[in-house]
């Protein structure tokens, strides 16, 4: 389609020694045009994203007080403080587990959804997306305060089970249940309105031929959902372990980072050290370590990402 | 792609005779068992918002039922609404979103336009480039940039950090990639033949544009405008490093850094205010539901 | 009103010739369609007579003007596309008169034009719905509209009915038809249908492989083709092609299919072909419906032999018959109460005066 756009320019560019002046001119005007309506975008990429990225690089390898270059001092620091071990070991506990709780929960709930009559479903499509559509610093505040130690509403209404109450945010165990608790809770819908959608796309044929060859329930799932399913399975999940693995809100509110650090992530700590404790450049050095991790599952959503473009 | 968007539910599956329409009737019973808990694990917070909103503060510290107003009173929505300061939020978050939305549409649509219809050299480099910088986390950019925009502000002279609008330079940078990459999308799946007609009709790339493209795309425009204005809304990090003053505080960052004062929680002030930040998305969701769930599915469907 | 004319016209795509200079003069008023399978360049051509493909090679001329360089609003052509291309966020109306609204015409003419059309099209019910509401045959009107509000020099249209189901492919042929006996406009039409060409052009140009095979009236195409190409191509069910060389049997010209079947070639065909190589390898173009069961009395000129039929498909008013000639599968049109059978011997008779010989190595009817 619209390479053949861009195969003009091309062949413009042989029949030069034609005299095709104005077509040139407007094929000129045309990549001017499209140049400009861009500029915008690319100026806003470089300014904003590209620079401040690799500017974070260079402020990684200055001092606290930005007057001297120390190498990879930064680093050195913080591989020999306890503290960062923490962040790493509960960065991984919490990204990984969320993810895997969300996609979970998100799969599971996207199939009750489908499974009832199509009258229904907007209904409760409507009502289980609800907790991905409140700004997420907004629906902290109220598990904060289901959590609230002395007035907690989910300690009161344990107590009549006979189960006694419980430091939620106080404890660290408890306090990284109850961040990865509301995380789940916060990322599932989105899990599940993009299995839906996928859901939806399998085409029922399929279910009905494999239903006339024997397979029972699960042997469809597994056989005919799970397959069809796997690319926005991967987008999805790749996707969700980015956000959840940068996460910010909803760690700094419920705990922020307590009890003693143990649910400190990259993104809470790095706000902790760089901007609460103005050390810039140590606040830089322990954000850039969510890179890797970054950079790996953006690399796999591009490859799938790019995968469906050619299947297109 | 337009047709695809506002999708009213899927194909319903008939009810079939005998041990098959048994069987289903149980798994329809069973989904509706867990679709309840479900939603009620959704809910939970919100109504707890409500709940709360809706107690004073007496009977908040009395420890009654938690899940029962006894005494409902409009007194935290009156103490907000009447509040100079939380309206000050109100007023800053609203001028940042709509600002934001703006300046996205109004780099986006054209930029999306040009990428998806003007191949040019380098565009195929700059739409990767685009979604990519899409993931890029606002986590991973907040400490260069405040150290950024405080060198700016010593060479300059102009100040930028603790102003509200500062926030209308950084939060593009988490709408535009987004809202790029949906409008390419949908415009690439406008047939050629609709640009070929408008040519050929005497159409120039401008009125193309704004005569063919946006209408014809406008499901996608409405969805991108809605991500551009919940993500703008909801945003958390960015201000809370950028802005300290309170009367340049923006809702979210406002409610929790002021009414929480030390460690005295006055919950039916923040559970009411935290509703009121709550409410614009809300009532957009509620209204424009199927844009809203096409703008999030775009992202991974499209492209 | 104006003619076009293509004068070596090329089109490459990086190394690949999709028109390889073609020249077509098309007349004030005429209606030429190109046809030609998937990959000929029928499309590539009308596109840049368009002007949404540059050219690479030759000139194009719209009434007299050289228009290579002119962009596609200023050559004063409408197009109409396969899939329509309506606009879908505007009614029959405004998708009609878009284009004129983008040149300021007066509202009063406008909407004298697009009435007009709506009444030659019988489309004046629809004028308020919009595309999503109208069936496909009403949006092809639709999209003809657009193009006769326009009053320009040129139509082009590009597969319009492929996207319709056959009836109603039909009924919009007659349909097409009338509205250019009424506007007398030039029409460069493109398809893939033989049907469509035949019973539509004036003159059609049949394509292939980036070159033009043959230009000609639909009556020439199919009586007189010029290529291997051409006459495969043109009529349905395809024209029968079998291996043969020329011999001379006792001063008369015979022609030899298999060892055991020759026949000896009517006099004006004889003539025609004396001085064709007696060793050249040699095809036998034979139409369907010149080979019929064979009667008591032949004519002379035609020449009976048996067969062994391998199907035959009764199609009502006639029967074609498959059999098999020495690794050559050839259709016959049998009347359906001569009683051909699957599986059975039958004796059909070729008619030879309207035979065609080929040279199998050029492909050129001779």
């Amino acid at each position: 389609m619209a390479d053949v756009a861009f195969q003009q320019g091309r062949v413009a560019g042989i029949g030069s020694k034609r005299k095709r002046s104005s077509l040139r001119a407007a094929l000129k005007r045309k990549s001017a045009a499209a140049f400009l309506m861009t500029l915008p975008l690319i100026l806003l990429i470089s300014i904003l994203v590209l620079y401040p990225a690799f500017y974070s690089l260079h402020l990684a390898t200055l001092n606290k007080s930005m007057s001297r270059f120390v190498g990879l001092g930064n680093f050195e620091f913080l591989f020999k403080r306890e503290t960062f071990w923490l962040v790493v070991r509960q960065s991984c506990i919490f990204a990984i587990s969320a993810v895997i709780f969300k996609a979970l929960i998100g799969f599971i709930v996207a199939h009750f959804v489908h499974n009832v009559p199509a009258k229904g479903q907007r209904k409760w499509r409507g009502m289980l997306l609800v907790p991905w559509v409140i700004p997420p610093a907004m629906s902290t505040l109220a598990w904060l305060w289901l959590f609230d130690p002395s007035y907690s509403a989910f300690n009161y209404t344990l107590s009549f089970f006979g189960i006694g109450p419980i430091a939620w945010t106080g404890d660290p165990d408890w306090a990284r249940f109850s961040v990865i608790l509301v995380n789940v809770w916060y990322g599932a819908p989105f899990f599940m309105i993009m299995y839906l959608a996928s859901l939806k796309s399998v085409p029922e044929q399929l279910y009905e031929a494999a239903a006339i060859d024997g397979a029972n329930w699960w042997q469809r799932i597994w056989y005919v959902t799970l397959p069809m399913m796997r690319n926005i399975i991967a987008i999805t999940t790749l996707f969700s372990l980015i956000v959840t693995f940068a996460n910010f809100d909803i760690v700094r509110i419920l705990t922020a980072g307590g009890p003693l650090d143990h649910t400190h992530i990259f993104a809470t700590w790095a706000f902790r050290v760089g901007i609460e404790g103005s050390d810039i450049p140590l606040g830089a050095s322990v954000s850039l370590f969510m890179v890797p991790i970054l950079a790996i599952a953006a690399i796999f959503i591009l490859r799938d990402v790019n995968k469906r473009g050619n299947e297109a | 792609m337009s047709t695809m968007t506002v999708d009213k539910g899927a194909p319903t599956r008939k009810v079939k005779y005998g041990s098959m329409s048994r069987d289903r009737a149980w798994a329809l019973r069973w989904s509706y068992f867990f679709l309840t808990l479900f939603a009620i694990f959704s809910l939970v917070p919100p109504i707890y918002m409500l709940i709360t909103s809706l107690k004073s503060s007496a009977e908040i510290s009395a420890a009654t039922n938690p899940w029962w107003v006894f005494h409902p009173t409009l007194s935290n929505y009156i103490e907000l609404l009447t509040s100079n300061q939380f309206l000050t939020f109100f007023r800053n978050s609203a001028f940042v979103s709509i600002f934001v939305v703006t300046i996205t549409m109004l780099i986006s649509v054209p930029a999306a336009f040009a990428l998806a219809r003007m191949r040019f050299w380098g565009s195929a480099t700059l739409a990767t480039g685009v979604f990519l910088t899409y993931l890029i986390p606002d986590s991973l950019l907040f400490i260069p940039l405040f150290k950024m925009f405080a060198v700016i502000g010593d060479w300059t002279g102009i100040q930028l950090i603790n102003r509200w609008y500062v926030l209308l330079f950084i939060y593009p940078t988490l709408t535009v990639p987004f809202c790029t990459w949906i409008m390419m999308g949908y415009f690439a799946s406008i047939p050629k033949e609709l640009d070929e007609a408008a040519i050929i009709d005497g159409a120039s790339w401008f009125q193309t544009l704004t005569r063919i493209f946006i209408p014809v795309a406008l499901p996608g425009l409405i969805a991108a405008t809605i991500f551009a204005f919940t993500v703008s809304w909801a945003q958390f990090l960015y201000p809370l490093v950028f802005t300290t003053s309170t009367d340049q505080l923006v809702l979210p960052v406002g409610i929790i850094t002021t009414l929480i004062k030390g460690d005295v929680f006055n919950w039916g002030q923040i559970m009411t205010g935290a509703l009121l930040g709550a409410a614009p998305p809300l009532i957009i969701y509620a209204f424009l539901m199927d844009y809203y769930i096409a703008g999030l599915t775009a992202g991974a469907t499209k492209g | 009103m104006a003619d076009v004319l293509l004068r070596k016209v090329v089109k490459r795509y990086e190394e690949v010739e999709a028109v390889r200079g073609i020249d077509l003069d098309i007349a004030d008023h005429e209606f030429v369609v190109l046809v030609g399978p998937s990959g000929c360049g029928k499309s590539t051509t009308l596109r840049m007579i368009a002007g949404l493909e540059d050219i690479t090679g030759g000139d194009i001329m719209i009434g007299g003007d050289v228009v290579n360089d002119v962009p596609p609003k200023d050559r004063d052509i409408a197009m109409v596309f396969q899939n329509y291309a309506l606009y879908p966020h505007m009614t029959v109306a405004e998708n009609m008169s878009f284009g004129l609204r983008l040149k300021h015409y007066p509202k009063a003419e406008i909407n004298s034009r697009v009435t007009e059309a709506a009444r030659m099209l019988d489309i004046t019910d629809l004028i308020d719905r919009k595309p999503k509401q109208l069936s496909g045959g009403q949006r092809q009107r639709v999209a003809m509209g657009r193009a006769i509000v326009r009053n320009p020099k040129v139509f082009l249209f590009d597969e319009p009915l492929s996207n319709l189901d056959a009836q109603l492919r039909v009924q919009m042929r007659i349909e097409i038809k009338k509205v250019h006996q009424k506007v007398r406009t030039t029409t460069v039409y493109v398809t893939h249908d033989q049907v469509e060409a035949m019973t539509l052009a004036d003159r059609v140009v049949v394509m292939n492989r980036g070159r033009i095979e043959q230009i000609g009236t639909p009556n020439d195409l199919y009586h007189s083709p010029a290529t291997r190409f051409v006459a495969g191509f043109i009529g349905s069910p395809a024209m029968n092609f079998l291996p043969c060389r020329l011999e001379d049997v006792g001063g008369k010209l015979n022609i030899r299919l298999t060892d055991r079947i020759a026949f000896p070639l009517p006099g004006a065909r004889a003539a025609r072909y004396q001085g064709v190589s007696r060793t050249d390898k040699l095809l036998l173009g034979v139409r369907p419906e010149h080979i019929a069961e064979a009667r008591v009395h032949t004519e002379p000129g035609v020449e009976a032999f048996d067969a062994m039929l391998d199907v035959t498909e009764p199609m009502g008013m006639e029967t074609l018959v498959y059999f098999t000639m020495d690794g050559t599968q050839v259709c016959g049109r049998v009347n359906p109460n001569a009683g051909a059978h699957d599986g059975a011997p039958f004796r059909l008779a070729v008619d030879l005066n309207n035979m065609h010989l080929l040279n199998e190595v050029t492909g050129v009817v001779i």
